[in-house]
């Protein structure tokens, strides 16, 4: 699992749960892979991206070195290729192989195995 | 009748090792998928040149996958059955995915996909396959889910295999309940084999469906019933007798009706139905 998909990611399935987004991450296993580089994709990523949560989840993975805290500390980031590249490896790039997801309300977990999060729900869930 | 797969047992264990083992080697499964994951694609409209982050619904093995890859897509897929996601991973497709249940509703928060593709998975969720499960409520929490994870102006383009008019009837009513705009486009209508349905959804407001494939717009006045003010002679007609058989009329007539199935057919030329000397 990608963090971009971390980031699009939310248990508002589950019955009773109003936001359930972001999901904490817990890694096991973490791989890097190759992604080609797109500078228009990627800015318009960043802008639907929240940030907050793609920190947390980098920092969570130990990718945080990368971006900073706030969004706001980088002025025209469209322009900054260096930070653009940046951004685009946290968030195509880093992929969880092993670990577990979170909800922030129920606590439920969703295992991740082989890279894939498990997002099935129990019947009495939803 | 033919027997339907979502008759035999529920997705996660009828696409189990020996069925996604079909999706790697069977070529005529991967064209089909194939031809109809770049129709879905050109039916979804997206803006050209543009690298957008879509969806793909019952991703399965990733055919579908690796065609919005080709068209320079980033992509994200669901589906329910673990043994296809294996033979998605085996592909090393670039897309990444998800183990879920479209009926229990996409887990993804709103506003995050430009635009989504389904092939052949939405007729599993007209089905009940467990006590709890009632299809108008799942399909009504997929389709509102879907609603919210895209972005104002996208579309959705899900190609399904209904079962009967009721079935068509019955996802019409929970999309358009779920705030979609949209309907049917069924690519080569004349044809039992070619036919393809699609429900194109938007989410922006009212606007025109494509055309379809193999109705041009001509024939669509002849289905109309036309107005002549000269009263016709002759024999009605069904009544006319058929061109001789391998006449050219003949054989024009058969052209015209392979070409309106879909089918391959030879171009017409002055060759056409004529018969070979007798020289070997």
């Amino acid at each position: 699992m990608k963090l971009l998909t971390h980031n699009m990611l939310s248990s508002r399935c589950i019955k009773g749960v109003s936001v359930g987004y972001p999901l904490k991450i817990s890694a096991k296993n973490v791989r890097l892979v190759n992604c080609d580089f797109d500078t228009d994709f990627t800015v318009r990523i960043i802008q639907k991206l929240d940030w907050n949560a793609l920190w947390e989840a980098a920092e969570s993975v130990g990718h945080a070195d990368d971006i900073p805290k706030n969004l706001s500390d980088i002025d025209d980031y469209d322009k900054n290729d260096e930070f653009l590249r940046k951004v685009h490896h946290v968030v195509l790039e880093v992929e969880v192989i092993e670990g577990e997801l979170e909800c922030p309300e129920t606590g439920r977990k969703f295992p991740i195995e082989d890279g894939v999060p498990n997002m099935l729900l129990n019947e009495d869930e939803v | 009748m033919a027997r339907r797969p979502e008759h035999l047992a529920p997705p996660e264990i009828f696409y189990g090792v020996d069925e996604s083992r079909k999706y790697t080697s069977n070529s005529r499964m991967i064209d089909i998928q194939l031809t109809m994951s770049e129709r879905a694609v050109e039916l979804m409209a997206l803006p050209e040149d543009r690298h957008c982050l879509l969806l793909d619904l019952g991703c399965g093995s990733g055919l579908s996958g690796s065609v919005l890859e080709e068209h320079g897509h980033t992509w994200v897929g669901v589906d329910i059955s673990k043994a296809m996601l294996d033979v998605a991973r085996d592909r090393e497709v670039e897309g990444d995915l998800l183990l879920g249940d479209l009926g229990q509703g996409l887990p993804f928060r709103a506003g995050a996909f430009d635009g989504a593709i389904s092939i052949s998975a939405l007729q599993w969720l007209c089905n009940a396959d467990k006590a709890g499960h009632k299809p108008a409520k799942r399909l009504l929490a997929f389709f509102s889910s879907l609603y919210a994870s895209l972005s104002r102006g996208s579309r959705a383009v899900l190609q399904f295999y209904p079962e009967n008019n009721q079935q068509t009837e019955l996802v019409m009513a929970q999309a358009t309940r779920a705030g979609f705009f949209g309907g049917l486009v069924i690519d080569f209508p004349h044809s039992t084999k070619a036919k393809k349905v699609f429900l194109v959804l938007m989410t922006g407001g009212a606007q025109a469906l494509p055309q379809a494939l193999g109705t041009g717009a001509s024939e669509q006045e002849e289905d109309q019933v036309g107005y002549s003010s000269e009263r016709v002679r002759g024999k009605p007609q069904r009544f006319q007798r058929k061109g001789l058989k391998n006449s050219r009329d003949w054989v024009q007539e058969k052209k015209e009706r392979r070409r309106r199935q879909g089918k391959q057919t030879a171009n017409d030329s002055k060759y056409s139905a004529r018969r070979r000397c007798g020289k070997f």
